[in-house]
C-alpha cells in the first residue's frame, strides 16, 4: 500500500505500422475514485485501455497496479493483478445463463462436476450485491437487454474480485433511464471500494459522476484536471483544441412539398404506425430502446416484412420489398449498428465507402475510386492513414463516419439516420450535424433516430415518439423538450 | 498523425507473400531432392495435372469468399469426365460442343446447390454434401460404372503439344480472368463483401442471395471443366474422377490464406495453394514414395503449410 494511486501508468508509447496511437502517454488514477478519460475519436483512449487490459502490448512505458510493475501483460495476468475492461461488444456467452456467464472461468470451487444450485446462489449473492437481485440468473443471456447485459459484465469482473473497473463508452448504447441506472450503480461501486476509469463522450455523465478527468488528444497526453475545477467549455476546448461555439449548428432549410407519408403500418413489431415527411424537413424518431423506432424504419426500407399499411412516396404508393427498391427509390439507411450492421470490418476504408454506390458488376478503376473516397471523406473531416487501410482500425467515431459516407456517395432523396451520433465525439458530432444540415437545406428529408433527447431538441424540426411498437405522440418544434419526450416515451 | 513510410519492410513482404514464400522455397528444396525435378517434362507433367485442381480451388474460393462451402466439387469432376466422354463417344457429339454441354450441366448442379443454400436455408455443408452423393450417382448411373474410351482426335487434342497444350493455355487464361474478376470487378467485389458482413451488404442494397448461388454454379462449372480436363488426359471418363478432390481445394484455399469464414483470400494465393499441393504429391513420386506412406506426409505438410500461414500473418490481438 505504498502509493496513493492503484493504476499508474507512465511514458506510454503504441504504434501501429506507421501510425502513432499513443506518445509518452501518462494516466494516474487515485485508489476509489471515479477517473474519466475523454478525448476526440481517435484520440487513443481505447487503445490505452486495451493496453492496460493486456489485449494490446505497449512498445514503450511502465505500468504499475497497486505499486507492483505489471511485466506480463496478457488479459489474464492484468485481471490476476485485479484490473478489468469491460467492452462496448461485451464478451458474453449468448447461449449461456446469467449465472454460467458470471462465473465462466470458475464454474466449480472443487470437483469435477458443476454444482448448479451452489452456481445459481452465488451468481444470485453477486447480483444482489449490487441491487439487481431480480435477474433471474437462469436465463439466457442472450434473450437480456443490452443495460442487462452490461449488468451481467459487471458481475462478471466483479466475481472476478476486480479493483478496479474500466468502462468504454458503456452509455452509448443506453438509453436516458438505462443511463441514470448505471450511472447510480457506478457510484455505489465506488463506494464499495472499486476505482473506476470511466470512457465516454458524454460530457454531462463526466461532472455528474468523476472525480478527476484525464483528457488526450491525437495520442498526446493533455492534461489531468479535479472535475469540480472545470468548466465544460474549458473541456471541450482541451478536447478538440479550438471552441466550439455551437454543437447545434443553424438550419436555413425551407420545407418543401411531402415527400413520404406512412399511413397505418404493421409489422410484426409495430402497430398502426402513421406520420408524414416534407421535403427539407429533419423528423426526429424518440423513445426507449425496442420501442419500435428501428422496425419502423426497417420496414420501410423494406428489410422487414410489412403487413399491412402504406407507403406513398412522392404521391404515389410503392411496394418495397427489399433494400435495393428502396435506393433505387433515393432511400438511405444508416443502421444502428455499424459493426453488425453497417460495415465490412475486414474490409478497407475504400471498398466501405464505396459499398452502396458501386451498382453494376463490371470493371472498377480502383485509382478513380480513391480520389473520390478521399473527397468525400475529406468533407466529413474523417481521420485515417489511408484508404486502403481495414475499417477496424479506426477509432470508433471514425469508423461511424465511413458508415454514413457510403449514402453520401450518392444521391438520395430521402435519408434515415438511425442514431447518427453513436460513439462519435462532440467535435465530430457538430461535423455530422452540419452533413445533416446541408442535406437538408439541398431539400432532401431526414429522419433521425436518437435516444440522445438533446439531439432530437437540438435538431429536429419535429418529432414523433414511440413507445412499445405504438406512436404515443407528435410533438412540433415548439413542443420539443425533455419533459414532453420523456412523458410520451414512458406514457406517464 | 504520421503517415506510414513507404520504404521497403521485408516483414511486411513476407507477411503479404507468404504463399508464394512457401511455394519457392519448395520448388527450390525440391530441385535438391532430385535431379528430375527441374526437367521440361517434369513440370510440364505437374501443370497438365494440376490444371484442373487449380481450376476447381479456384472455383471454391468464390463460394468460399462469398462464406459458404462446396464439397461437391470432387463429384462434379466426375460428371463432367463422365459426360463428355458419352456425349463424344455415345452421342457423337463434337468434342467442342460436348465440352459447352458438360459446363452448362456441370453449373445446374451448381445451381442446384445454391438455390438450395440460397433460398431455403440449408446450410452450404449440408445442401453440397447431398450435391455430392447426388452427383456422384448420376456419374456411375450414366456410365452403368463403366470407364467410357474417348475416340482419339478430341479431346485428347487438349494435351496436344503440336497446339501448346491448351488444357494449360485455358487454365493460365481463367487465372488471370478469375483474378482480375476478383480485384477489379463490381461482382467480385461484392463476392468478398458478402462474406465479410452480409448483413451490411443487403442494407446497402445488394441482392446477397443471387450473389451467394452465383458462387455454387461458378465453383461446379468449374469442376466440371476440370473433369473434362482428367478425361482429356486419360483418353477416358470413369465415374470415380474427382474422389477426394474437394479435401485437396479446401486445402489449397487455406494453405492460401484463405479465411474459412469468408471475405478474405486471393485467386492467385489459392493458385499457390494448389500448386504447392501438386508439388508435394510430385516430388514424392519422384522419390519413389509409396502411395500411402504419401497421404501421411501429405497430411503433416498441409499442417505445418497452414501453420506457418498462420505464423507469417500473425496480426495484432484484437479484442
Ligand atoms: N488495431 C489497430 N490497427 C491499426 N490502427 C489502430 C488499431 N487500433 C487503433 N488504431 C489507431 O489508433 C488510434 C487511436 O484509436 P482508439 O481506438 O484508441 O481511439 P479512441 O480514443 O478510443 O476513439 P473513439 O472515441 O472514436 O473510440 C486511431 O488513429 C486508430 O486508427
Ligand atoms: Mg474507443
Amino acid at each position: 500500500m505504498s502509493s496513493n494511486y492503484i493504476i499508474e501508468m507512465n511514458h506510454i508509447s503504441k504504434h501501429f505500422g506507421g501510425v502513432k496511437a499513443l506518445k509518452d502517454v501518462q494516466l494516474n488514477v487515485a485508489r476509489g475514485e471515479i477517473h474519466a478519460l475523454i478525448g476526440e475519436n481517435g484520440a487513443g483512449k481505447s487503445t490505452l485501455m486495451k493496453i492496460l487490459a493486456g489485449a494490446y502490448t505497449k512498445d514503450e512505458g511502465t505500468i504499475l497496479i497497486d505499486g507492483k510493475e505489471a511485466t506480463v501483460s496478457t488479459p489474464k495476468a492484468m485481471i490476476d493483478m485485479g484490473v478489468s475492461v469491460i467492452y462496448q461488444e461485451f464478451m458474453l456467452a449468448p447461449d449461456l445463463t446469467v449465472a454460467e456467464n458470471i462465473f465462466i472461468d470458475k464454474l466449480s470451487h472443487s470437483s469435477l462436476f458443476i454444482n448448479w444450485k451452489d452456481l445459481k446462489k452465488r451468481a444470485k449473492n453477486q447480483l444482489e450485491k449490487i441491487g439487481f437481485g431480480h435477474i433471474d440468473p437462469n436465463t439466457k443471456v442472450g434473450t437480456l437487454s443490452v443495460a442487462y447485459q452490461q449488468i451481467v459484465e459487471i458481475c462478471k469482473c466483479l466475481a472476478k474480485d476486480s479493483k478496479v473497473l474500466v468502462f468504454d463508452e458503456p452509455t452509448a448504447v443506453l438509453t436516458h433511464s438505462e443511463t441514470e441506472k448505471l450511472l447510480k450503480l457506478i457510484k455505489k461501486l465506488k463506494d464499495d471500494g472499486v476505482t473506476i476509469v470511466y470512457i465516454s463522450h458524454r460530457l454531462e455523465e463526466l461532472f455528474k459522476i468523476s472525480d478527476k478527468i484525464t483528457v488526450l488528444k491525437d495520442g498526446d497526453y493533455v492534461s489531468t484536471v479535479k472535475t469540480n475545477e472545470i468548466s465544460k467549455e474549458q473541456l471541450v476546448t482541451m478536447m478538440v483544441g479550438r471552441e466550439i461555439e455551437q454543437l447545434f449548428p443553424d438550419r436555413k432549410a425551407v420545407f418543401g412539398e411531402e415527400m413520404l407519408q406512412v399511413n397505418n403500418l404493421h409489422t410484426k413489431d409495430v402497430e398502426n404506425v402513421s406520420f408524414h415527411l416534407r421535403k427539407g424537413e429533419v423528423l426526429g424518431f424518440s423513445g426507449l430502446v425496442g420501442s419500435g423506432r428501428t422496425e419502423t424504419m426497417r420496414a420501410i426500407f423494406g428489410v422487414d416484412r410489412k403487413q399491412s399499411g402504406d407507403v406513398i412516396y412522392c404521391g404515389e404508393k410503392v411496394s418495397i420489398k427489399n433494400p435495393k427498391a428502396a435506393i433505387k427509390l433515393g432511400f438511405g439507411f444508416l443502421p444502428e449498428d455499424r459493426k453488425k450492421q453497417g460495415l465490412l470490418l475486414e474490409q478497407s476504408i475504400r471498398i466501405n465507402t464505396t459499398l452502396v454506390s458501386l451498382k453494376k458488376n463490371g470493371y472498377i478503376n480502383h485509382a478513380n475510386e480513391k480520389t473520390f473516397v478521399q473527397s468525400l471523406l475529406a468533407q466529413i473531416a474523417t481521420k485515417y492513414g489511408s484508404t486502403e487501410d481495414n475499417v477496424n482500425s479506426l477509432s470508433g467515431g471514425n469508423q461511424q463516419k465511413v458508415a454514413l459516407a457510403k449514402w453520401l456517395a450518392i444521391d438520395c432523396k430521402l435519408v434515415i439516420l438511425d442514431e447518427p451520433t453513436r460513439g462519435v465525439d462532440v467535435g465530430a458530432k457538430t461535423e455530422i450535424y452540419k452533413i445533416i444540415n446541408r442535406l437538408a437545406e439541398n431539400g432532401i428529408g431526414v429522419i433521425i433516430i436518437s435516444s440522445e433527447m438533446s439531439e432530437i431538441i437540438g435538431m429536429c424540426d419535429r418529432a414523433i415518439v414511440m413507445r412499445e411498437g405504438v406512436v404515443t405522440g407528435e410533438l412540433s418544434k415548439n413542443e420539443l423538450t425533455e419533459n414532453n419526450l420523456i412523458k410520451l416515451a414512458m406514457g406517464v | 498523425m504520421l503517415a506510414a513510410s513507404k520504404k521497403f519492410n521485408l516483414k511486411e513482404f513476407v507477411i503479404n507473400n507468404n504463399t508464394f514464400i512457401i511455394l519457392v522455397l519448395l520448388v527450390i528444396v525440391s530441385s535438391i531432392l532430385s535431379d528430375n525435378f527441374l526437367t521440361t517434362m517434369n513440370l510440364r507433367n505437374i501443370a497438365l495435372q494440376q490444371a484442373g485442381p487449380i481450376l476447381v480451388a479456384i472455383g471454391l474460393l468464390y463460394v468460399i469468399l462469398a462464406g459458404g462451402i462446396d464439397l461437391s466439387v470432387g463429384s462434379v469432376m466426375a460428371v463432367g469426365a463422365t459426360l463428355s466422354a458419352i456425349l463424344i463417344t455415345d452421342i457423337g457429339l463434337h468434342f467442342t460442343t460436348a465440352i459447352g454441354l458438360t459446363v452448362v450441366v456441370g453449373m445446374l448442379f451448381g445451381l442446384f446447390t445454391g438455390v438450395l443454400v440460397a433460398y431455403t436455408g440449408i446450410q452450404g455443408f449440408v445442401a453440397s454434401l447431398a450435391t455430392m452423393t447426388i452427383a456422384r450417382g448420376v456419374a456411375f448411373v450414366i456410365t452403368d460404372g463403366r470407364p467410357v474410351k474417348v475416340e482419339s482426335g478430341t479431346l485428347d487434342l487438349l494435351v496436344s503439344k503440336d497446339l501448346f497444350f491448351p488444357i494449360i493455355i485455358i487454365t493460365v487464361a481463367l487465372i488471370i480472368l478469375f483474378a482480375s474478376i476478383q480485384k477489379y470487378t463490381g461482382y467480385g467485389r461484392k463476392v468478398v463483401a458478402i462474406g465479410s458482413n452480409e448483413t451490411a451488404v443487403q442494407l446497402a442494397g445488394v441482392r446477397t442471395k443471387q450473389y451467394i448461388m452465383s458462387t455454387y454454379a461458378l465453383s461446379a462449372s468449374l469442376a466440371a471443366l476440370a473433369g473434362v480436363f482428367i478425361a482429356a488426359r486419360s483418353s477416358t471418363g470413369s465415374a470415380t474422377v474427382g474422389t477426394g478432390q474437394e479435401l485437396d481445394a479446401i486445402a489449397a484455399v487455406v494453405i492460401g490464406g484463405a479465411s474459412l469464414m469468408g471475405g478474405r483470400g486471393f485467386v492467385l494465393n489459392t493458385v499457390a495453394g494448389a500448386l504447392i499441393l501438386g508439388l508435394i504429391g510430385n516430388i514424392m513420386n519422384l522419390m519413389a514414395v509409396p502411395s500411402y506412406p504419401q497421404d501421411i506426409i501429405k497430411g503433416v505438410i498441409i499442417i505445418a503449410a497452414v501453420l506457418l500461414q498462420i505464423a507469417t500473418s500473425k496480426k495484432e490481438r484484437t479484442i
